[in-house]
């Protein structure tokens, strides 16, 4: 189902986001009062929240111009390096710009 | 002074206060990474107050971002749903962890503290715990102050981004791909990781190519929860 964003789309989108995610906060402690959460169970939630955002990912690898392909390595690297997501995020984005001027 | 031991569940106003004392180190981060998504935010065309409404009420950087990617004239409903859930499922294992603490709280106090909770003061919360300390202040007001600076950041991003004209030459279309990389970059690593990510990677571009729009986050998501799933790893090493 498709929601259009005009008039009162967009503020709909965000109260359902919201709903959702509070249901991510409160779901676990409401659970646990009732069954504790299983190995399988918490094996998958942890895939399944890193997997998500490599599929996010991927469109901007597949369809990203240079600059972009750059960027994502550069982070990558710096991540490895320095462990610190901040200054991963701002050589990536700085490597994107840069090679967009020069080239 | 007393010497009477204190509970661990115990929370008290100079316990919140001081854990909102805790996390302000960390809140010019969360103040940065406001203001990327207020700019990206702004960029992708939202109206300033649904961007303030989103990061007063949803306050999950990663699932906000990802909305983003989503966000159009059209908004597919489910793959939102799904999406926004997949990525803040990790909230479910916070709340699983803090259990053991939150049970001896009042269902009022209990669910209006998790209503903050998010990575940093969660950490940091169940790192004073394990140290015999009480760690619900520290979830409580260090999730009052990300909360606070995320919204702050939010506000000044938004304010930038609606000046910037040509935001892709300053490489800020980067902002949402560098930051879910460095998410995935800096987690766990090891083989089987590898291969969920490469699980994910391969099937959500195959969904990209083949299937309908946007499915390819359902995809990815799925086929990698599943290979983590399957691929147990050790099932009694100490987390």
């Amino acid at each position: 189902m498709d929601i259009e964003t005009a008039g009162g789309g967009a503020l709909l989108v965000v109260l359902v986001m919201a709903l959702v995610t509070l249901a991510t906060r409160w779901g676990g402690v409401y659970v646990m009062a009732f069954v504790p959460i299983n190995y399988r169970v918490k094996q998958f939630i942890q895939a399944m929240s890193g997997s998500v955002l490599v599929a996010l990912l991927t469109p901007m690898v597949i369809n990203g111009d240079s600059g972009a392909r750059l960027a994502l390595i550069t982070t990558a690297g710096v991540m490895l390096l320095v462990k610190k997501p901040l200054p991963a995020i701002v050589s990536g984005v700085t490597v994107a710009a840069l090679s967009r001027y020069l080239v | 002074m007393t010497h009477r031991h204190t509970e661990l569940h115990h929370v008290s106003r100079p316990l919140v206060w001081s854990g909102f004392k805790q996390l302000a180190p960390i809140s010019v981060l969360v103040t940065a990474f406001g203001v990327a998504f207020g700019l990206a935010a702004a960029q992708t065309g939202l109206h300033d107050s649904t961007i303030m409404m989103m990061s007063a009420l949803v306050f999950a950087g990663a699932a906000q971002f990802a909305a983003l990617e989503l966000w159009g004239a059209q908004i597919p409903l489910l793959t939102m749903i799904i999406t926004v859930f997949a990525i803040n499922a990790r909230h479910l294992l916070m709340g699983a962890t803090l259990y053991p603490w939150l049970r001896h709280q009042p269902p009022l106090k209990r669910y209006g503290m998790m209503l903050v909770a998010s990575d940093a003061n969660w950490a940091m919360s169940m790192q004073e715990f394990s140290r015999g300390k009480p760690g619900l202040g520290l979830l409580f007001g260090g999730g009052i102050a990300l909360w606070l600076f995320w919204v702050l950041g939010t506000w000044l991003g938004m304010h930038f981004g609606n000046a910037i004209n040509d935001p892709k030459s300053f490489g800020l279309d980067m902002v949402m791909g560098c930051f879910f990389l460095a998410l995935i970059v800096g987690g766990e690593k090891d083989v089987r990781m590898l291969f969920i990510w490469v699980v994910a990677a391969a099937s959500s571009s195959l969904a990209y190519w083949y299937l309908p729009d946007n499915s390819h986050v359902i995809v990815g998501a799925l086929a990698g929860g599943i290979v983590g799933t399957v691929w147990g790893g050790e099932q009694d090493s100490g987390h």
